[in-house]
């Protein structure tokens, strides 16, 4: 039975399981449901729950495990010679037993006895039913995708048969164990808190997948290029080379200069959205009424709800054309792609999420401060400036630190307006290039999966979530304790 | 204090004998400071407004144009010569007919060239979209009776033609740098004159899929897609997210677990969204072998990223329900277990469901994760199923802005333009839900 039906008979048992369960603890109440530990409903969800959980879980367990079994099998009788092979070539042949596998089974058994015994071409025959094939299989191809046939329909036939069985035990198991004394509230609430629990687990499911995901490729990568050319080189040049060359051509790969271009834009963006959005921030809680407030607020978080690429686009099409105009029109020649557009407007970007945290680091700031200060005489700006910013600078320095990250995992925007020549200038009107610009050109493109041109994106990856990862803990950490000092 | 002491008097009584000179200057310098504080804060708000304005602004005029489309509507005679030859009302030779020279036919007697003049035939074939043969084919597999006789058929015009409409092409540039030639202007000038060029409304802007050629590129796939991983995403991180959220509101004891899940939640909500899709190529794609450029791993990464936004804000709406509801359900014998998913849970709802649309909105603009797992594909046919391939319309915007043609720089703001009309649509949605619903306890 494919997946889905499986999935969808194992649900009508469920639906079963929690009438008959109901049905069976209303006829043990006989008319008196308060003699029942649990409402009637619970005792059908507990049988329902026992019915369906054990076998979807084997079910999924199954789903993902079997692909990887099957390919061991098909691997298993192939020729040494065609082992030997390399990826991408072991990639076609595999795709090729695949849908030689699919068109085989469309085919009735005998028609395929004869057609061997005959050895009439299998091409024809197959087209016939819908499966294009390019060439006539070779012989071990077609006994491979025999074995794969064959493996498919014994492991189709051992997870239909564990999750029924599964299924139906559960639900006679737990139907049989409806009587008075079931607490099947309480099991059923275990049940749902487990997967509470489990929900709020992924999360860090997440951040492993992330790491190891991204550190297996990385550690694949430094196989092949040693990590101190990576760390310290000064030459960024992969050199897109053809499936089959070696190493030695491979190019260079070194970070410093993506390093900079990253801390360059970033710098320039803080340099625009902090001192803006800070004095947005102080004017929003210190001084605008709340009309004012209610107006500008929103309007000021529609720049944070706009997606990056629309700011991309905006610098691409509009901001970059006008300072290259702008500076021709004064004789100084910029580059349409340059730190200065890209930093810019990723600043202006920034702005609302620097003005909202700082907002509400401002406001955490307890009122008898500032009634202190404007009672000895202060007036508001000597209040802010000298009271409410000091006892805020450490949630201001999280925000803005946190804003740093941002800056430093923004894509959209460089990809569009920052340019791709990895140079290590200071002119802010040349174009730089960024860690998440060479992510993006390395993974985009028809590419040899294993080379290091495309392996080089997971090892950039994982640099930058290590660069966030500090940056956010730390500047989380300190506006949290921040908050802590004044509740 | 170190004023009084500058001034060298000692006691409070100096601040009676202070110069009423001095003291009304430093007044002064203190109100001015005052003043300025308050224009710099003035100054950042106008800054940021502005630019509010301007992006709008921008995008609004590059994009609106790319609502209108140029049609050119001839009288085309479906020849039964060219259209079935054999007379077989087969449907592969129908399909295979050359529908290309009916549409030019038809164009050289409205323009009165004669069918030989290989000069001016090429020059009218330019005026005429590449993807007319589609049109005409639709018309015909539609209604075959139409062969053999003569209907007034609305077709696309090259886009060449529309961008001089509209403007992009300057008339004033020399003839040999310009893309459309004096005798095409005539002939264009003609026919708008005479009524068979008109702009109306682009609905193929949000049908058509992906094109090399401007007029018939659209973002149906594009819309398609989108939806598909927007229900990825509901489906998933919304179940998932507020059971996390009830789960580290209400029962979560205070250990170093609890503060794990708690930190790494919120630092999942500030990763660069580019790592979840290399998350995606590594895991979903290569591990597991979803298939590249399908919807469904779009989703399922947007999803991941969309998660703690969603836990977020449900915690806040469920901690923002006083505690008086969960007692009065416990004082009456209800569980934890019932007092949360009867009486917490409905109560916290409206604010789940405003920050989950404001999850959705930020997932739907996202773009760097689906550009690493391969959803930059030229994509021409609708998606039947999430498995399919598919793209999404940030990454439809992403792949016209690299187009070389000009047509595209109009498609690519007018592309953002609905972009940002859903995206807007969808936080409007959310303050009114916010509004509506709001509760004050």
């Amino acid at each position: 039975m494919s997946n889905q039906s499986l999935f969808a008979v194992v649900l009508a048992l469920g639906v079963c399981a929690y009438v008959v369960a109901s049905y069976r603890a209303r006829s043990l109440a006989a008319g008196k449901p308060f003699t029942l530990h649990s409402r009637l409903h619970y005792y059908g969800a507990f049988a329902a729950l026992w019915t369906v959980l054990p076998a979807l879980l084997t079910i999924a367990v199954w789903a993902m495990a079997e692909p990887m079994v099957l390919r061991g099998v098909m691997h298993s009788h192939l020729p040494a010679e065609v082992l030997a092979k390399s990826a991408p070539e072991r990639v076609m042949i595999d795709g090729t037993i695949g849908s030689l596998a699919d068109g085989l089974a469309r085919l009735a058994p005998d028609e395929v006895e004869q057609a061997l015994a005959a050895k009439t071409p299998l091409v024809g025959l197959l087209a016939t039913k819908g499966v294009a094939m390019g060439a006539e299989p070779a012989a071990f191809q077609i006994a491979a995708a025999q074995d794969l046939n064959r493996a498919t329909a014994y492991s189709r036939f051992g997870v239909t048969a564990l999750a029924l069985l599964l299924a139906i035990c559960g639900m006679v198991v737990s139907i049989l164990r409806v009587n008075r004394g079931l607490r099947a509230r309480n099991a059923v609430e275990r049940i749902v808190l487990a997967g509470l629990i489990s929900a709020s687990t992924v999360a860090i499911l997440t951040t492993v997948g992330i790491v190891l995901s991204m550190l297996f490729e990385t550690l694949h990568f430094f196989s092949q290029v040693s990590a101190r050319d990576f760390f310290l080189g000064t030459v960024w040049d992969p050199r897109f080379s053809a499936a089959g060359s070696t190493s030695a051509t491979a190019g260079q790969f070194g970070l410093v200069p993506l390093l900079w271009g990253t801390a360059y834009i970033s710098a320039v963006a803080l340099a625009v959205a902090v001192p803006v959005g800070l004095m947005a921030a102080i004017y929003m809680s210190e001084y605008a009424s709340k009309g004012v407030r209610s107006v500008v607020k929103p309007v000021l978080e529609l720049l944070a709800g706009i997606p990056t690429i629309v700011y991309g686009l905006f610098a691409l099409i509009s901001f970059g054309p006008f300072l290259r105009d702008l500076g021709s029109s004064i004789g100084v020649s910029v580059s349409a792609s340059s730190v200065l557009t890209a930093g810019f407007v990723m600043g202006i970007m920034l702005i609302p999420f620097v003005s909202s945290l700082s907002d509400d680091v401002i406001n955490a700031v307890p009122q008898v401060l500032r009634d202190g200060s404007l009672g000895l005489g202060a007036t508001r700006s000597e209040t802010i400036k000298q009271v409410v910013l000091p006892a805020a600078l450490p949630g201001v320095i999280g925000a803005v630190l946190l804003a740093a990250s941002r800056a430093i995992g923004e894509t959209m925007i460089v990809v569009l307006a920052a340019g791709i020549a990895a140079n290590m200038t200071v002119n802010p009107l040349q174009p730089v290039t960024t860690i998440t610009v060479k992510i993006v050109s390395q993974l985009t493109g028809d590419l040899e999966f294993n080379s290091p041109q495309t392996l080089v994106a997971f090892a950039l990856g994982l640099t930058l979530f290590f660069i966030t990862l500090v940056l956010n803990i730390y500047a989380l950490s300190v506006v949290r304790r921040f908050r802590e000092h004044y509740e | 204090m170190t004023d009084v002491t500058a001034d060298g008097v000692s006691g409070t009584s100096s601040i009676t004998t202070l110069d009423p000179a001095i003291a009304a200057r430093r007044l002064a310098r203190r109100r001015a400071a005052e003043w300025r504080f308050q224009a710099y804060g003035i100054a950042a708000i106008l800054f940021g407004l502005f630019f509010v304005a301007l992006l709008f602004a921008v995008i609004g005029a590059k994009g609106w144009t790319a609502l209108l489309q140029t049609q050119l509507t001839l009288p085309v005679t479906f020849e039964k010569s060219v259209i079935d030859p054999n007379g077989t009302s087969n449907h592969d030779d129908i399909m295979a007919a050359d529908y290309t020279s009916l549409a030019s036919a038809a164009l050289y007697k409205r323009l009165g060239i004669s069918p030989d003049d290989a000069a001016a035939t090429a020059l009218a074939d330019g005026l005429i979209s590449t993807g007319s043969d589609v049109e005409l084919r639709k018309v015909v597999l539609d209604d075959p009776s139409v062969i053999g006789t003569t209907r007034t058929v609305t077709l696309l015009a090259h886009g060449n033609v529309d961008a001089l409409l509209k403007g992009t092409i300057d008339r004033a540039v020399p003839e040999d740098s310009r893309q459309i030639k004096d005798q095409q202007i005539a002939w264009i000038d003609r026919l708008t004159a005479g009524g068979s060029l008109a702009k109306t409304f682009n609905w193929g802007l949000f049908t058509r899929g992906a094109s090399s050629q401007p007029e018939t590129a659209g973002l149906g796939v594009a819309v398609i897609g989108s939806l598909y991983m927007m229900l990825t995403v509901l489906a998933i991180a919304v179940p998932l997210g507020v059971a996390a959220a009830i789960y580290l509101e209400e029962f979560a004891p205070r250990n170093r677990w609890t503060d794990l899940i708690e930190v790494n939640i919120s630092n999942l909500a500030a990763v660069p969204s580019i790592v979840f899709g290399l998350l995606g190529l590594a895991i979903l794609i290569n591990l597991v072998g979803l298939p590249r450029s399908a919807s469904l791993v779009g989703g399922l990464v947007l999803a991941l990223m969309t998660l703690p936004t969603v836990i977020i804000a449900a915690r806040a709406a469920i901690t923002a329900v006083p505690p008086s509801i969960r007692q009065a359900a416990l004082g009456v014998g209800a569980s934890k277990m019932q007092s949360i998913f009867h009486h917490v849970l409905p109560l916290a709802m409206p604010g789940i469901l405003t920050g989950t649309i404001i999850g959705l909105a930020k997932a739907l603009g996202e773009t760097a994760p689906l550009l690493m797992i391969g959803m930059v594909a030229f994509v021409v046919d609708y998606p039947r199923s999430p498995l399919d391939p598919a793209t999404a319309l940030p990454v439809q915007i992403y792949m016209w802005s690299n187009a070389q043609e000009r047509g595209f720089v109009e498609r690519t703001s007018g592309a953002t333009l609905v972009l940002l009309v859903f995206l807007i649509a969808m936080n409007v949605i959310a303050v009114i839900l916010r509004r509506r619903f709001e509760r004050k306890w």
